[in-house]
Protein backbone atom coordinates (compact mmCIF):
# COMPACT_ATOMS: atom_id res chain seq x y z
CA UNK A 1 0.00 0.00 0.00
CA UNK A 2 1.30 3.36 -1.24
CA UNK A 3 1.44 6.14 1.04
CA UNK A 4 1.05 9.56 -0.63
CA UNK A 5 1.56 12.83 1.30
CA UNK A 6 0.59 16.38 0.38
CA UNK A 7 2.84 18.41 2.63
CA UNK A 8 0.23 20.72 4.28
CA UNK A 9 1.96 23.84 5.45
CA UNK A 10 -0.49 26.65 5.20
CA UNK A 11 0.00 27.33 1.08
CA UNK A 12 -2.23 27.35 -1.80
CA UNK A 13 -4.51 24.76 -2.96
CA UNK A 14 -3.50 21.36 -1.40
CA UNK A 15 -6.98 20.10 -2.10
CA UNK A 16 -6.72 19.96 -5.77
CA UNK A 17 -3.04 18.62 -5.84
CA UNK A 18 -4.89 15.42 -3.40
CA UNK A 19 -7.63 15.32 -5.67
CA UNK A 20 -6.01 14.62 -8.80
CA UNK A 21 -3.78 12.05 -7.28
CA UNK A 22 -6.51 10.06 -5.63
CA UNK A 23 -7.82 10.41 -9.21
CA UNK A 24 -5.03 8.58 -10.89
CA UNK A 25 -4.57 5.98 -8.20
CA UNK A 26 -7.93 4.83 -7.95
CA UNK A 27 -8.34 4.84 -12.31
CA UNK A 28 -5.30 2.73 -12.14
CA UNK A 29 -6.18 0.28 -9.47
CA UNK A 30 -2.78 1.46 -6.98
CA UNK A 31 -3.81 0.99 -3.69
CA UNK A 32 -2.75 4.22 -2.21
CA UNK A 33 -3.74 6.46 0.37
CA UNK A 34 -3.35 9.88 -0.39
CA UNK A 35 -2.89 12.16 2.47
CA UNK A 36 -2.75 15.78 3.42
CA UNK A 37 -0.44 16.35 6.77
CA UNK A 38 2.55 18.00 8.13
CA UNK A 39 2.82 15.51 10.70
CA UNK A 40 6.25 14.18 10.63
CA UNK A 41 5.23 10.20 11.64
CA UNK A 42 3.20 10.46 8.31
CA UNK A 43 6.28 11.98 6.07
CA UNK A 44 8.46 9.19 7.36
CA UNK A 45 5.71 6.47 6.44
CA UNK A 46 5.42 7.81 2.99
CA UNK A 47 6.10 6.20 -0.24
CA UNK A 48 5.76 9.55 -2.41
CA UNK A 49 5.54 13.33 -1.27
CA UNK A 50 4.26 15.76 -3.06
CA UNK A 51 5.30 19.10 -2.12
CA UNK A 52 3.01 21.52 -3.61
CA UNK A 53 3.31 25.41 -3.38
CA UNK A 54 1.53 28.72 -4.29
CA UNK A 55 1.96 32.58 -3.40
CA UNK A 56 5.58 33.92 -2.55
CA UNK A 57 8.90 32.19 -2.26
CA UNK A 58 9.63 33.63 1.01
CA UNK A 59 6.12 32.69 2.54
CA UNK A 60 6.13 29.08 1.54
CA UNK A 61 9.67 29.16 2.96
CA UNK A 62 8.40 30.60 6.32
CA UNK A 63 5.40 28.18 6.79
CA UNK A 64 8.20 25.04 5.83
CA UNK A 65 10.14 26.58 8.65
CA UNK A 66 7.04 26.92 11.20
CA UNK A 67 6.64 22.79 12.11
CA UNK A 68 9.96 22.35 13.81
CA UNK A 69 11.57 19.19 12.53
CA UNK A 70 9.45 19.13 9.08
CA UNK A 71 12.53 20.66 6.58
CA UNK A 72 14.31 17.75 8.28
CA UNK A 73 12.13 14.97 7.54
CA UNK A 74 11.77 16.06 4.52
CA UNK A 75 15.35 15.77 3.89
CA UNK A 76 15.47 12.47 5.23
CA UNK A 77 13.09 11.35 2.55
CA UNK A 78 14.61 12.94 -0.01
CA UNK A 79 18.20 12.85 0.18
CA UNK A 80 18.93 10.31 2.89
CA UNK A 81 16.08 7.60 1.88
CA UNK A 82 16.15 8.96 -1.47
CA UNK A 83 12.01 8.16 -2.15
CA UNK A 84 10.18 10.22 -4.99
CA UNK A 85 9.56 13.47 -4.36
CA UNK A 86 7.58 16.22 -6.24
CA UNK A 87 7.37 19.74 -6.21
CA UNK A 88 4.89 21.74 -7.69
CA UNK A 89 5.18 25.35 -8.61
CA UNK A 90 6.86 27.32 -5.61
CA UNK A 91 7.35 23.92 -4.11
CA UNK A 92 9.28 23.14 -6.81
CA UNK A 93 10.88 26.62 -6.43
CA UNK A 94 11.92 26.38 -3.19
CA UNK A 95 14.46 23.02 -4.18
CA UNK A 96 16.42 25.83 -5.31
CA UNK A 97 19.49 27.21 -2.99
CA UNK A 98 17.83 30.86 -3.26
CA UNK A 99 15.15 33.20 -4.72
CA UNK A 100 15.16 37.02 -5.74
CA UNK A 101 11.80 37.48 -5.47
CA UNK A 102 10.70 40.38 -2.64
CA UNK A 103 14.38 40.29 -1.64
CA UNK A 104 17.00 37.94 -1.01
CA UNK A 105 15.57 34.54 0.42
CA UNK A 106 16.99 30.98 1.07
CA UNK A 107 15.19 27.94 -0.26
CA UNK A 108 16.37 24.06 0.58
CA UNK A 109 19.11 23.97 -1.99
CA UNK A 110 18.42 20.38 -2.75
CA UNK A 111 19.30 21.29 -6.40
CA UNK A 112 21.65 23.91 -7.67
CA UNK A 113 20.40 26.90 -9.09
CA UNK A 114 18.45 30.56 -7.98
CA UNK A 115 15.02 31.76 -8.78
CA UNK A 116 14.79 34.52 -11.26
CA UNK A 117 12.33 36.89 -12.34
CA UNK A 118 11.01 35.88 -15.92
CA UNK A 119 12.19 39.04 -17.85
CA UNK A 120 8.77 41.20 -18.37
CA UNK A 121 9.76 42.62 -22.27
CA UNK A 122 6.47 42.68 -23.99
CA UNK A 123 4.80 39.69 -22.46
CA UNK A 124 2.20 39.96 -19.55
CA UNK A 125 2.90 38.85 -16.17
CA UNK A 126 2.81 36.09 -14.42
CA UNK A 127 3.35 33.69 -17.23
CA UNK A 128 -0.73 32.54 -16.98
CA UNK A 129 -1.91 29.65 -18.93
CA UNK A 130 -1.30 26.60 -21.08
CA UNK A 131 2.61 26.40 -22.75
CA UNK A 132 4.53 23.60 -24.26
CA UNK A 133 6.70 21.24 -21.97
CA UNK A 134 9.51 20.30 -23.89
CA UNK A 135 11.13 17.04 -22.36
CA UNK A 136 15.39 17.11 -23.14
CA UNK A 137 15.86 14.01 -23.22
CA UNK A 138 14.13 10.24 -22.03
CA UNK A 139 12.55 10.28 -18.69
CA UNK A 140 9.82 8.84 -16.23
CA UNK A 141 7.54 11.85 -16.18
CA UNK A 142 6.93 12.71 -19.73
CA UNK A 143 7.16 10.94 -23.17
CA UNK A 144 6.77 14.07 -25.36
CA UNK A 145 6.24 17.97 -25.96
CA UNK A 146 2.83 18.29 -23.96
CA UNK A 147 0.74 21.41 -23.25
CA UNK A 148 0.52 22.00 -19.01
CA UNK A 149 -1.39 24.98 -17.03
CA UNK A 150 1.19 27.50 -15.90
CA UNK A 151 0.86 30.36 -13.45
CA UNK A 152 4.09 31.91 -12.19
CA UNK A 153 6.40 35.11 -12.66
CA UNK A 154 9.58 33.82 -11.33
CA UNK A 155 11.73 30.78 -12.94
CA UNK A 156 14.29 27.81 -11.98
CA UNK A 157 17.71 29.06 -13.38
CA UNK A 158 19.65 25.90 -12.77
CA UNK A 159 23.27 25.75 -12.36
CA UNK A 160 24.03 22.37 -13.72
CA UNK A 161 22.72 21.06 -16.62
CA UNK A 162 22.08 17.35 -15.93
CA UNK A 163 19.26 18.74 -14.04
CA UNK A 164 17.26 20.00 -16.48
CA UNK A 165 14.46 17.84 -17.55
CA UNK A 166 12.65 20.03 -19.46
CA UNK A 167 12.26 23.23 -20.64
CA UNK A 168 9.57 25.93 -21.89
CA UNK A 169 9.68 29.02 -23.76
CA UNK A 170 8.13 32.70 -22.41
CA UNK A 171 10.01 35.40 -23.74
CA UNK A 172 13.48 33.56 -22.73
CA UNK A 173 13.86 28.95 -22.89
CA UNK A 174 12.75 28.13 -18.77
CA UNK A 175 13.55 25.33 -16.92
CA UNK A 176 9.83 23.82 -16.66
CA UNK A 177 11.23 20.19 -15.10
CA UNK A 178 13.95 19.58 -12.41
CA UNK A 179 15.00 16.60 -11.65
CA UNK A 180 18.07 14.98 -9.71
CA UNK A 181 17.84 11.43 -8.74
CA UNK A 182 14.73 10.81 -6.83
CA UNK A 183 13.73 14.65 -6.17
CA UNK A 184 11.50 15.98 -9.00
CA UNK A 185 10.46 19.82 -9.66
CA UNK A 186 7.49 20.90 -11.88
CA UNK A 187 6.92 24.50 -12.07
CA UNK A 188 3.39 23.98 -13.81
CA UNK A 189 0.58 22.95 -11.87
CA UNK A 190 -0.25 19.13 -13.11
CA UNK A 191 -3.26 18.78 -10.84
CA UNK A 192 -4.76 21.67 -13.47
CA UNK A 193 -3.47 20.18 -16.87
CA UNK A 194 -6.21 17.83 -17.79
CA UNK A 195 -4.89 14.20 -19.02
CA UNK A 196 -1.76 15.56 -19.75
CA UNK A 197 -1.08 16.45 -16.03
CA UNK A 198 -2.95 13.72 -14.68
CA UNK A 199 -0.10 11.01 -17.12
CA UNK A 200 2.48 12.78 -15.14
CA UNK A 201 1.40 12.12 -11.88
CA UNK A 202 0.59 8.96 -12.68
CA UNK A 203 4.04 8.10 -13.76
CA UNK A 204 5.13 9.89 -11.06
CA UNK A 205 3.19 7.53 -8.36
CA UNK A 206 3.94 4.32 -10.86
CA UNK B 1 3.23 34.03 -27.18
CA UNK B 2 1.23 31.81 -24.86
CA UNK B 3 -2.23 29.45 -26.21
CA UNK B 4 -5.83 31.47 -26.29
CA UNK B 5 -7.56 30.28 -23.68
CA UNK B 6 -11.26 29.13 -24.92
CA UNK B 7 -13.27 29.04 -21.58
CA UNK B 8 -16.85 28.07 -21.13
CA UNK B 9 -19.44 29.96 -18.84
CA UNK B 10 -22.03 28.39 -16.77
CA UNK B 11 -24.70 29.90 -15.21
CA UNK B 12 -25.45 28.31 -11.38
CA UNK B 13 -28.22 28.92 -9.63
CA UNK B 14 -28.72 27.45 -6.30
CA UNK B 15 -26.16 24.69 -7.15
CA UNK B 16 -27.67 24.28 -10.13
CA UNK B 17 -27.20 24.87 -13.95
CA UNK B 18 -29.66 26.97 -15.86
CA UNK B 19 -28.12 28.05 -18.99
CA UNK B 20 -26.11 24.85 -19.53
CA UNK B 21 -25.44 22.13 -22.31
CA UNK B 22 -28.91 21.23 -23.30
CA UNK B 23 -28.53 18.74 -26.13
CA UNK B 24 -26.50 16.00 -24.87
CA UNK B 25 -28.01 12.46 -22.78
CA UNK B 26 -26.26 14.26 -19.67
CA UNK B 27 -27.73 11.91 -16.79
CA UNK B 28 -28.22 14.79 -15.00
CA UNK B 29 -28.47 18.25 -16.85
CA UNK B 30 -28.98 20.62 -14.59
CA UNK B 31 -25.81 19.35 -12.52
CA UNK B 32 -23.04 21.52 -12.90
CA UNK B 33 -19.99 19.04 -11.97
CA UNK B 34 -21.14 17.09 -15.25
CA UNK B 35 -21.37 19.68 -17.31
CA UNK B 36 -18.05 21.14 -16.26
CA UNK B 37 -16.53 17.49 -16.96
CA UNK B 38 -18.11 17.72 -20.00
CA UNK B 39 -16.19 21.05 -21.39
CA UNK B 40 -12.67 19.69 -20.02
CA UNK B 41 -13.02 16.84 -21.36
CA UNK B 42 -13.98 18.56 -24.67
CA UNK B 43 -11.33 20.85 -24.71
CA UNK B 44 -11.98 23.23 -22.55
CA UNK B 45 -9.17 25.55 -20.76
CA UNK B 46 -10.64 26.60 -18.17
CA UNK B 47 -14.44 27.08 -17.05
CA UNK B 48 -16.37 29.47 -15.70
CA UNK B 49 -19.03 29.04 -12.86
CA UNK B 50 -21.32 32.06 -12.73
CA UNK B 51 -23.23 31.88 -9.53
CA UNK B 52 -26.64 34.10 -10.32
CA UNK B 53 -28.33 32.69 -6.99
CA UNK B 54 -30.80 35.59 -5.99
CA UNK B 55 -29.72 34.83 -1.70
CA UNK B 56 -27.04 34.23 0.23
CA UNK B 57 -28.40 30.99 1.53
CA UNK B 58 -28.43 29.65 -2.21
CA UNK B 59 -25.38 31.39 -2.82
CA UNK B 60 -23.97 29.43 -0.10
CA UNK B 61 -24.28 26.22 -2.14
CA UNK B 62 -21.57 27.17 -4.29
CA UNK B 63 -19.05 26.06 -1.91
CA UNK B 64 -20.00 22.33 -2.48
CA UNK B 65 -20.35 22.22 -6.18
CA UNK B 66 -16.94 23.64 -5.98
CA UNK B 67 -16.15 20.86 -3.82
CA UNK B 68 -17.34 18.42 -6.06
CA UNK B 69 -16.09 19.55 -8.90
CA UNK B 70 -12.78 19.69 -7.78
CA UNK B 71 -12.79 15.77 -7.56
CA UNK B 72 -13.66 15.40 -11.20
CA UNK B 73 -12.22 18.18 -13.03
CA UNK B 74 -8.68 19.06 -13.73
CA UNK B 75 -8.55 22.28 -15.38
CA UNK B 76 -8.58 25.85 -14.31
CA UNK B 77 -11.83 27.12 -12.29
CA UNK B 78 -12.84 30.53 -12.15
CA UNK B 79 -16.09 31.33 -10.04
CA UNK B 80 -17.97 34.59 -9.67
CA UNK B 81 -20.95 36.25 -9.02
CA UNK B 82 -21.80 37.62 -5.59
CA UNK B 83 -18.78 37.35 -4.83
CA UNK B 84 -18.59 40.11 -1.80
CA UNK B 85 -15.32 39.27 0.97
CA UNK B 86 -12.29 38.19 1.44
CA UNK B 87 -13.88 35.43 3.29
CA UNK B 88 -15.67 34.27 0.43
CA UNK B 89 -13.05 34.13 -1.53
CA UNK B 90 -11.01 32.07 0.85
CA UNK B 91 -13.54 29.92 1.27
CA UNK B 92 -13.85 29.44 -2.53
CA UNK B 93 -10.15 28.97 -3.17
CA UNK B 94 -10.11 26.32 -0.40
CA UNK B 95 -13.03 24.53 -2.02
CA UNK B 96 -10.92 24.30 -5.21
CA UNK B 97 -11.13 26.78 -7.20
CA UNK B 98 -8.68 28.50 -8.81
CA UNK B 99 -9.68 32.48 -9.45
CA UNK B 100 -12.47 34.19 -8.31
CA UNK B 101 -14.28 36.90 -10.50
CA UNK B 102 -14.87 40.06 -9.04
CA UNK B 103 -17.58 42.32 -10.07
CA UNK B 104 -19.69 44.58 -7.81
CA UNK B 105 -17.93 44.19 -4.59
CA UNK B 106 -15.00 46.09 -6.38
CA UNK B 107 -17.34 48.74 -7.64
CA UNK B 108 -18.41 49.08 -3.93
CA UNK B 109 -15.37 49.01 -2.35
CA UNK B 110 -11.73 48.87 -4.85
CA UNK B 111 -9.59 48.00 -2.19
CA UNK B 112 -11.12 44.69 -2.30
CA UNK B 113 -8.76 43.88 -5.66
CA UNK B 114 -5.87 45.06 -3.44
CA UNK B 115 -6.46 43.20 0.01
CA UNK B 116 -7.15 39.98 -2.06
CA UNK B 117 -4.49 40.38 -4.82
CA UNK B 118 -2.34 40.60 -1.92
CA UNK B 119 -3.45 37.90 0.24
CA UNK B 120 -3.92 35.42 -2.73
CA UNK B 121 -1.81 36.41 -4.97
CA UNK B 122 -3.02 38.25 -8.28
CA UNK B 123 -3.35 35.45 -10.39
CA UNK B 124 -6.28 34.06 -8.40
CA UNK B 125 -8.30 37.32 -9.23
CA UNK B 126 -10.52 38.55 -11.83
CA UNK B 127 -12.05 41.68 -12.25
CA UNK B 128 -15.30 41.63 -14.33
CA UNK B 129 -15.89 44.32 -16.27
CA UNK B 130 -19.26 45.08 -17.55
CA UNK B 131 -19.10 48.13 -20.68
CA UNK B 132 -21.54 50.03 -22.53
CA UNK B 133 -21.08 52.67 -24.90
CA UNK B 134 -22.77 55.94 -24.22
CA UNK B 135 -22.56 58.56 -26.79
CA UNK B 136 -18.41 58.33 -27.80
CA UNK B 137 -16.96 56.38 -24.41
CA UNK B 138 -17.53 53.29 -22.91
CA UNK B 139 -19.08 53.47 -19.39
CA UNK B 140 -19.14 50.67 -16.83
CA UNK B 141 -22.35 49.18 -15.68
CA UNK B 142 -23.52 47.63 -12.72
CA UNK B 143 -26.57 45.60 -11.68
CA UNK B 144 -26.31 43.07 -14.79
CA UNK B 145 -25.41 46.03 -17.25
CA UNK B 146 -28.44 48.55 -15.96
CA UNK B 147 -26.56 50.93 -14.36
CA UNK B 148 -24.52 53.31 -15.26
CA UNK B 149 -21.84 53.86 -12.64
CA UNK B 150 -20.45 56.66 -14.09
CA UNK B 151 -17.23 55.30 -14.14
CA UNK B 152 -14.96 55.52 -17.67
CA UNK B 153 -14.67 51.69 -18.46
CA UNK B 154 -10.14 52.61 -19.70
CA UNK B 155 -10.19 54.55 -15.90
CA UNK B 156 -11.98 52.04 -14.17
CA UNK B 157 -9.54 49.14 -15.39
CA UNK B 158 -6.23 51.28 -15.14
CA UNK B 159 -7.28 51.26 -11.71
CA UNK B 160 -8.20 47.59 -10.70
CA UNK B 161 -4.99 47.23 -12.63
CA UNK B 162 -3.04 48.78 -10.31
CA UNK B 163 -4.80 47.60 -7.23
CA UNK B 164 -3.61 43.88 -8.40
CA UNK B 165 -6.25 42.51 -10.47
CA UNK B 166 -4.54 39.79 -12.12
CA UNK B 167 -6.91 39.40 -15.08
CA UNK B 168 -10.17 41.05 -16.89
CA UNK B 169 -13.00 39.52 -17.71
CA UNK B 170 -14.47 42.44 -19.95
CA UNK B 171 -18.35 41.63 -21.05
CA UNK B 172 -19.72 43.89 -23.51
CA UNK B 173 -22.94 44.77 -22.44
CA UNK B 174 -24.06 46.19 -25.91
CA UNK B 175 -23.19 42.94 -27.59
CA UNK B 176 -24.10 40.28 -24.83
CA UNK B 177 -26.92 37.75 -26.09
CA UNK B 178 -26.68 39.24 -29.31
CA UNK B 179 -24.34 36.27 -31.76
CA UNK B 180 -23.41 39.59 -33.39
CA UNK B 181 -19.67 39.49 -32.30
CA UNK B 182 -17.42 40.80 -29.79
CA UNK B 183 -17.22 44.44 -29.34
CA UNK B 184 -13.64 44.60 -30.98
CA UNK B 185 -12.87 48.55 -30.53
CA UNK B 186 -13.59 48.04 -27.18
CA UNK B 187 -12.17 45.26 -26.94
CA UNK B 188 -8.74 46.34 -28.84
CA UNK B 189 -8.30 49.53 -26.17
CA UNK B 190 -8.79 47.65 -23.22
CA UNK B 191 -6.20 45.13 -24.24
CA UNK B 192 -3.80 47.08 -25.50
CA UNK B 193 -4.23 49.15 -22.98
CA UNK B 194 -3.27 46.64 -19.77
CA UNK B 195 -0.39 44.44 -18.85
CA UNK B 196 -2.58 42.04 -17.32
CA UNK B 197 -4.44 39.44 -19.67
CA UNK B 198 -7.92 40.08 -20.99
CA UNK B 199 -10.70 37.67 -21.19
CA UNK B 200 -13.32 38.79 -24.09
CA UNK B 201 -16.84 38.36 -23.43
CA UNK B 202 -20.25 38.88 -24.72
CA UNK B 203 -21.34 38.28 -28.55
CA UNK B 204 -20.12 35.57 -29.72
CA UNK B 205 -22.02 33.71 -32.70
CA UNK B 206 -20.05 31.91 -35.05
CA UNK B 207 -16.37 30.76 -35.34
CA UNK B 208 -15.22 34.13 -36.97
CA UNK B 209 -15.84 36.09 -33.86
CA UNK B 210 -13.80 33.88 -31.67
CA UNK B 211 -10.86 34.55 -34.84
CA UNK B 212 -11.31 38.55 -34.46
CA UNK B 213 -11.46 38.51 -31.06
CA UNK B 214 -7.76 37.38 -30.94
CA UNK B 215 -6.74 39.04 -34.06
CA UNK B 216 -8.44 42.41 -34.04
CA UNK B 217 -9.47 42.39 -30.54
CA UNK B 218 -6.11 41.38 -29.23
CA UNK B 219 -7.90 38.80 -26.44
CA UNK B 220 -5.86 36.64 -24.48
CA UNK B 221 -8.90 34.30 -23.65
CA UNK B 222 -12.50 34.17 -24.92
CA UNK B 223 -15.08 33.36 -22.76
CA UNK B 224 -18.61 32.02 -24.77
CA UNK B 225 -21.87 30.90 -22.84
CA UNK B 226 -24.82 29.85 -25.06
CA UNK B 227 -23.30 28.93 -28.30
CA UNK B 228 -21.44 26.49 -26.34
CA UNK B 229 -24.57 25.02 -24.11
CA UNK B 230 -26.46 24.98 -27.54
CA UNK B 231 -24.03 22.98 -29.35
CA UNK B 232 -24.11 25.76 -32.31
CA UNK B 233 -20.28 25.66 -32.17
CA UNK B 234 -17.97 22.94 -30.19
CA UNK B 235 -14.83 23.79 -28.75
CA UNK B 236 -13.42 21.33 -30.68
CA UNK B 237 -14.46 23.57 -33.74
CA UNK B 238 -13.57 26.58 -32.30
CA UNK B 239 -9.65 25.19 -32.00
CA UNK B 240 -9.45 23.74 -35.21
CA UNK B 241 -10.72 26.81 -36.58
CA UNK B 242 -8.37 28.76 -34.58
CA UNK B 243 -5.59 26.72 -35.71
CA UNK B 244 -6.16 27.07 -39.33
CA UNK B 245 -5.98 30.47 -39.00
CA UNK B 246 -2.58 30.08 -37.64
CA UNK B 247 -3.83 30.90 -34.07
CA UNK B 248 -1.54 28.85 -31.02
CA UNK B 249 -3.86 27.09 -28.82
CA UNK B 250 -3.86 24.12 -26.98
CA UNK B 251 -4.40 21.05 -29.09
Amino acid sequence: MKQITIVDYGSGNVLSAQKSFVKVTKENNTEARVIISKKLIDIKNSTHIVLPGQGAFSTCMSGLKKTPGLIDELQEFALVKKKPFLGICVGMQMLANDSEENGFHKGLGWIDGHIKALPAKNLKLPHMGWNLVNPKNKNKLINSSENYYFVHSYYFACKNKENILAESQYGINFTSIVVKENIYGVQFHPEKSSSSGLSLIKNFVS
Amino acid sequence: MLNIRIIPCLDVKNGRVVKGINFIDLVDAGDPVEQAKHYSENGADEICFLDISASLEERNTMINVVEKTANEVFIPLTVGGGISSINNIQSLLKAGADKVSINSAALHDPNIIKKSSEYFGNQCIVVAVDAKKNLNDWYVYSHGGTKNTGLYALDWIEKVEKLGAGEILLTSMDRDGTKSGFDIELLKKVSEFVQIPVIASGGVGKLEHFYEGVKDGKANALLAASVFHFNEISIKEVKDYLLSKKIKIRK
